[in-house]
């Protein structure tokens, strides 16, 4: 089973490097964009079938290590693998 | 008293703290590895700056969960003093032995120069042997000294006179052209509630020799030796 884990800055929270690209965008001449923010995009694959098992986890993984509580929000996305 | 230095692996900045405590200020002191499950016989933990663990994911994110932090934060629950210096302190926020987080540079460099540091509380064990509002002269170096923390921690912060450090200008003023990183209210260092870990992202340890020209960092350090002596 795999798990795409979205770690992002929480809002409100300085992202200097989305600026950074921002800016860039908007030197190549792209309107339409008003604001950028980078985050984390990490892959966990379990050998484990239990979803819920999983799942529980992913949540504690989240909490205690892959996103900091204090400045970071995270989401993630189980796929069942065939 | 005796030190520990602790090494992580990718710390860079070990071998000045041991030089200080070791050669500059004459006490027993020890490289600890990471490993280390048992800190009894120190009476003064210093977690070093560098880059432990590459800074992969956050800095100090994974070094955090290394053996020994489990035994660092047993013993700041029973008053051992400890001192993180930069990645230190981010080991410390990370750790939760600190409130807040250590962000990125909100100019998005990497910053090495000598920075002004009002010194806001010289009460502590960290800071005794400084005057109050006295400005220090102490180097920095990181890409992710941004301090941020909820509103919430920092009335605390400011409750209990826990924010050590401010980043100032030469004659003290508190302004946004002396913040050198963007952290919230120009913090540099603070102390936990009860007084015995400090975290700063500037560095005593690399300029506490007046062979260097500016021993300002050695005030730090001292105040530190100084606070055991009659104990």
């Amino acid at each position: 089973m795999k798990v795409k884990v979205k770690v992002v800055l929480k809002e409100g929270i300085l992202d200097p490097q989305g600026k950074a690209v921002l800016h860039a965008i908007n030197d190549l001449k792209f309107k339409g964009v008003e604001d950028v923010r980078i985050g984390k995009y990490i892959e966990l694959t379990f050998t484990g079938f239990d979803r819920s098992m999983v799942e529980n986890e992913t949540k504690e993984i989240c909490q205690k290590i892959l996103a900091n509580p204090v400045m970071e929000n995270f989401d993630y996305e189980i796929e069942e693998l065939t | 008293m005796r030190v520990a230095v602790i090494v992580f692996p990718g710390s860079n900045c070990d071998h000045d703290a041991y030089f200080c405590f070791k050669k500059i200020l004459s006490q027993p002191t020890d490289f600890v590895w990471h490993k280390e499950t048992n800190l009894d016989s120190y009476d003064l933990i210093v977690l070093p700056g560098g880059f432990s663990y590459g800074d992969y994911l956050r800095c100090g994110a994974i070094a955090r969960f290394s053996p020994v932090m489990k035994e660092v934060v047993t013993k700041s629950k029973k008053g051992i003093k400890i001192i993180g210096i930069c990645n230190g302190f981010q080991i410390l926020t990370e750790s939760g032995l600190l409130p807040g987080a250590l962000t990125m540079n909100k100019n998005r460099q990497f910053s090495c120069k000598d920075v002004n540091l009002k010194v806001e509380n010289n009460k502590s064990v960290f800071t005794h042997l400084c005057n109050k509002d006295e400005v220090l002269t102490i180097p920095i170096a990181h890409s992710e000294g941004n301090y941020y923390c909820s509103q919430e921690d920092l009335s605390k912060l400011k409750a209990n006179d826990q924010i050590v450090f401010r980043y100032s200008a030469p004659d003290g003023e508190i302004t946004s052209e002396a913040n050198p990183n963007g952290s919230i209210e120009n913090i540099a260092g603070i102390i936990n509630k009860t007084g015995n870990v400090l975290g700063m992202m500037p560095h005593p340890e690399r300029n506490a020799e007046y062979l260097l020209g500016n021993a300002d960092g050695i005030k730090i350090l001292s105040s530190l030796v100084e606070s055991f002596k009659g104990n």
